[in-house]
């Protein structure tokens, strides 16, 4: 490894010294404000160095990891979702007893098992990246001992998530019993149909449990709703954002060049795509919860980004990306405002907490309303050109049956979209709590989400052009 | 670059009217007002700036790349049918302002940034003539309108305000997946992707796309206008909105239905429309006679003037689909007097409500006594929807009459059997509240000075509508001619027929 594949590497190099000097922080001197400074000045410098590493991709770093214009932009959309969600942490346990401290040592872990998921281009580093990030998250999730719903989540995804890698490993020495190898690209050049591998589907079929598991999509789904509910919101929003990119960023990789050819790899992939945005969005009518409903919401926001990997037309990889982006704008403001929202002794993730918010604080309600606009795919937001994107290389690719069924279930789920937003804007019964101020981090971060929103949703051209450069995948 | 103006100064008006709520309850609605009357005025620049040789299709436009990599253009144009168009949605936008003037107490910043954005979203849907940028309006009204009914409306609102929005998004959502189609049908002919009006007209279409993507158009047109049997959120909407946004509905958002059809559905698939006639028909005069005894057996007053609505608008589908210019034209003027008296209907039905706080017909009677001129108001517009001669209402259903009786005579036959109906409803209406003793001894003021000046402001349109048509089918003509060229419009064709 030379010089210049250290330089690509620096963006990773920096996650993996961030957590170090973070841990010895926490060591020497035990402060919340100096821990929450030492993460974001290591996200920081590991985003700034992928402007460095740029001019030097594509590069293979060792046979594991490829850093290429690709993977660099995943990784940036990564760590700047990583750096809203340490912001919001900021806020969100400022305010509540206990040490804090190591939930930012985590979340840097986290991140760089994200960052290993969108470089690599092997099964090693694939599970590698997967388990530093579930193990990391484990204590992400329960990291409030004495709430009995985090220990619930915590445990739930616990033994789901090491269910799921189980299955992956053993999908992983079928495919190498078949093949011999554990490169992406040697599965990708091989012919699945009627081939006399006939370990190699079984072992594809078994990996896409292990991703199928981490992005929530049905049936691997039954832990999405109690972990989003029961885990602290900031980390309710790096669930839903930072890790199911990172695994998108992976499938893409992954499977898109070959193996979607396969028929039985389609047939598998349908049903779950149909599966996850029927369920999603008819599960989530009877919440109550707003963490919940976004739990559900997000499994069917998965099965429209299925749709489009369905399709598998030139567009697909630009229609993806940019749907990646315009959700995690969307969830980490969603998240941000129940984070903003909650008090010390709860979340604020019940429909009553949100009742006639408009009237008290108008301005926090309405980034809530452009936020669940965006989700429903209404325009002037990131969401409806996503959706649009989406659509659009389904038409490209004549799926037609697969765009009816994403429409009608999007119907169904602007209903409980409108349900929260009627709430917003209901009467409010009494006077409830008081006005609390906004920490400025929150505020700036939130502000920030909110013009990248509304920004892209009416004049999206920019990160059209950005996605074109790197990934390619337009007309 | 009006043209933006108009749409931005609405938007502009919006926002300071919120804001300035915080220091007057009035100023929000003088701000809302002298933001409609300076587009009135800067719409009237557009007619006097207009080019008049005939060359030219449309009177003024603008056009900016939006996103260049998908063919998208921010192409906002303007010709004799989106003129009318415009005329209207300023002179209704007025009449919603002035009628929410005491109705409307609470929240009135928002409100009024609703009204204004809501009227902004209409003026694009009926400028846009790059098909993305349509649909973006197109979803766009839909937001404030909805807020208009679930915040401010009546006691089922919710549930009003839900069912409309679900029913459009779901239409739209179609048109849009019809939009993409024709899209990339364009592309593969040609190797240009764009969403240009202009340059998919005329694009090669084999016969099942062609009928399958004219389907995704005309459901979405069909909910709006609306056509029965997709017409059910109408009488909830309409019911349950503020009379500000019972007028905007009415008059404004079911024509841009109406609009669609003549913009799009017919000059872009003129063979799958021609065939598609019979059913359109078929709807169009079940619609009219649906709509009218629905109206009759209603008790809720509002909820009768919805009905109405559906009948009415049976008539634009009607005259469109005649593929004659008669017909056309009473299309148009159908669509233009319906907006003028039932917005007029529904502005008297919102002041009863405010007034008596019912609008349940068994609970009137004898309102006449009490309340002459709102009451004579009353008979004028009920006139005006049952089709009196010499009001603009006669005029429409009468041209459309005219032109459907060329292509079938049955079904003519049938849809006059609705004007006969509507006489029915009108009168009974006129009847059960205005009418006989006063059982619940009601006392109430008379018609307010402002009530008055809308009154007579919309009686005077609909009587010059009436008597002296020809300017605004002369305004038509052009785009008419157009329609015609284009869809190579097979009146010839009909005519061969036997």
């Amino acid at each position: 490894m030379n010089a210049a594949d250290r330089l690509a590497l620096l963006p990773l190099l920096l996650l993996a010294g961030t957590a170090v000097v973070v841990m010895l922080g926490i060591a020497v001197k035990r402060s919340h404000v100096l821990t929450a400074g030492l993460t974001l000045t290591g996200l920081a410098a590991s985003f700034l160095s992928i402007f460095a590493a740029a001019p030097l991709v594509p590069r293979q770093a060792s046979s594991l990891l490829l850093i290429d214009r690709y993977a660099l932009f995943y990784l940036g959309l990564i760590i700047a979702s990583t750096a809203a969600v340490a912001v919001l942490s900021y806020q969100y346990f400022a305010k509540r007893e206990g040490q804090h401290e190591e939930l930012y040592l985590l979340l840097v872990l986290a991140t760089l098992g994200c960052g290993v998921l969108v470089t690599s281009v092997h099964f090693v580093s694939f599970l590698l990246g997967l388990e530093i990030l579930s193990i990391s998250l484990y204590g992400m999730v329960a990291y409030f001992t004495t709430r009995g719903q985090a220990l619930e989540a915590g445990i739930k995804y616990l033994i789901l998530a090491s269910t799921s890698a189980a299955f992956l490993v053993f999908g992983m020495a079928l495919i190498y019993a078949d093949t011999g190898s554990l490169s992406f690209s040697s599965i990708r050049n091989l012919s699945l149909d009627g081939s006399d591998l006939a370990l190699l589907l079984p072992g594809i079929a078994l990996s896409v449990t292990g991703i199928g598991f981490k992005l929530g999509v049905v049936p691997f789904h039954l832990w999405t709703p109690d972990v989003y509910q029961g885990a602290p919101a900031p980390v309710t929003a790096f669930v839903a954002t930072t890790s199911k990119t990172a695994v998108v960023g992976l499938l893409l990789r992954y499977l898109l060049a070959g193996t979607q050819q396969s028929r039985a790899v389609f047939l598998l992939l349908s049903v779950i795509a149909v599966a996850s945005m029927c369920a999603g969005n008819l599960l989530a009518l009877r919440q109550n919860n707003v963490k919940r409903v976004l739990a559900y919401s997000s499994i069917a926001h998965f099965g429209y980004i299925l749709v489009a990997f369905l399709a598998g037309s030139t567009m697909t990889p630009g229609a993806i990306t940019f749907y990646l982006v315009a959700y995690t704008v969307t969830i980490l403001a969603a998240f941000g405002i129940v984070t903003v929202l909650s008090t010390s002794e709860a979340d604020a993730d019940d429909l009553d907490d949100y009742r006639g918010l408009f009237w008290r604080r108008p301005v926090l309600a309405s980034v809530f309303t452009a936020v669940l606009l965006s989700l429903a795919g209404i325009p002037a937001t990131m969401g409806f050109i996503g959706k649009f994107y989406i659509l659009a290389s389904g038409a490209n690719a004549s799926a037609w049956p697969l765009m009816i069924v994403l429409v009608l279930t999007s119907v169904v789920g602007l209903f409980y979209y409108l349900r929260i937003v009627v709430t917003v804007f209901s009467e409010e019964p009494e006077a409830r709590s008081s006005r609390r101020r906004l920490g400025w981090g929150s505020a700036l971060v939130l502000g920030g989400l909110a013009v990248l929103l509304v920004g892209f949703g009416v004049y999206p051209g920019p990160l059209f052009h950005l996605i074109q450069a790197t990934i390619g995948g337009t007309n | 670059m009006i043209l933006v103006l108009l749409i931005a100064i609405l938007l502009l008006g919006g926002i300071l009217a919120a804001i300035s709520a915080r220091w007057s309850t009035q100023l929000p609605r003088w701000i809302s007002l002298a933001a409609i009357a300076v587009d009135l005025v800067l719409a009237s620049r557009i007619w006097a700036g207009r080019s008049t040789s005939t060359s030219k299709v449309w009177y003024d436009e603008v056009d900016w790349n939006w996103v260049p990599s998908f063919g998208i253009h921010f192409h906002l144009a303007v010709d004799g049918l989106s003129f009318l168009m415009l005329i209207l949605t300023f002179s209704l936008g007025i009449v919603a302002v002035l009628c929410s003037w005491t109705e409307i107490r609470e929240k009135i910043g928002f409100f009024h940034f609703n009204l204004m954005w809501v009227l902004a979203g209409i003026v694009s849907v009926f400028l846009a003539i790059d098909l993305f940028l349509f649909y973006f309006a197109w979803e766009l009204m839909l937001i404030p309108m909805y807020f208009l009914i679930v915040i401010w409306g009546h006691e089922r609102r919710v549930y009003a305000g839900t069912k409309f929005f679900l029913f459009t998004q779901c239409s739209g959502l179609l048109m849009l997946i019809a939009i993409l189609a024709l899209y990339f049908i364009h592309h593969q002919s040609t190797g240009v992707y764009t969403f240009e009006y202009s340059e998919l007209l005329g694009t090669p279409l084999s016969g099942g796309a062609e009928l399958a993507i004219m389907l995704g158009f005309f459901v979405a047109f069909a909910v709006k206008l609306p056509v029965v049997p997709l017409h059910t959120w109408l009488p909830d909407a309409h019911t349950e909105a503020p009379t500000a946004g019972s007028v905007i509905l009415a008059g404004l958002l079911l024509k841009t239905g109406g609009y669609g059809l003549l913009r799009f559905v017919i000059p872009l698939f003129p063979r799958a429309a021609h065939q598609f006639t019979p059913v359109a028909l078929t709807l169009g005069v079940i619609g009219i006679i649906y709509g009218a005894v629905m109206a009759f057996s209603q008790t809720d007053l509002k909820r009768l003037v919805a009905y109405t609505s559906v009948s009415h608008l049976g008539f634009v589908l009607l005259g469109i689909f005649s593929w004659n210019s008669l017909a056309l034209q009473g299309a148009l003027m159908t669509m233009i007097c319906h907006g003028l008296s039932t917005g007029a209907l529904f502005v008297l039905v919102g002041g009863l409500q405010e007034r008596i706080h019912t609008r349940d017909l068994n609970r009137m009677g004898g309102l006449w006594t009490v309340a002459p001129r709102l009451s004579a108001s009353a008979l004028f517009f009920s006139l005006a929807s049952l089709g009196l001669p010499g009001l603009g209402d006669f005029v429409g259903e009468f041209l459309v009459l005219l032109g459907s009786y060329r292509v079938s005579v049955a079904l003519t036959v049938v849809a006059t059997l609705g004007i006969l109906a509507s006489t029915f409803y009108a009168l009974r209406m006129m009847q059960r509240a205005f009418f006989g003793p006063n059982p619940n001894s009601w006392q109430l003021p008379d018609l307010k000075p402002r009530e008055g000046l809308i009154m007579t402001v919309m009686i005077l349109g609909l009587l010059w509508l009436g008597f002296y048509p020809q300017p605004v089918l002369n305004t038509f003509a052009p785009a008419m001619d157009n329609l015609e060229r284009v869809a190579q419009m097979p009146t010839a064709a009909l005519r061969r027929q036997p």
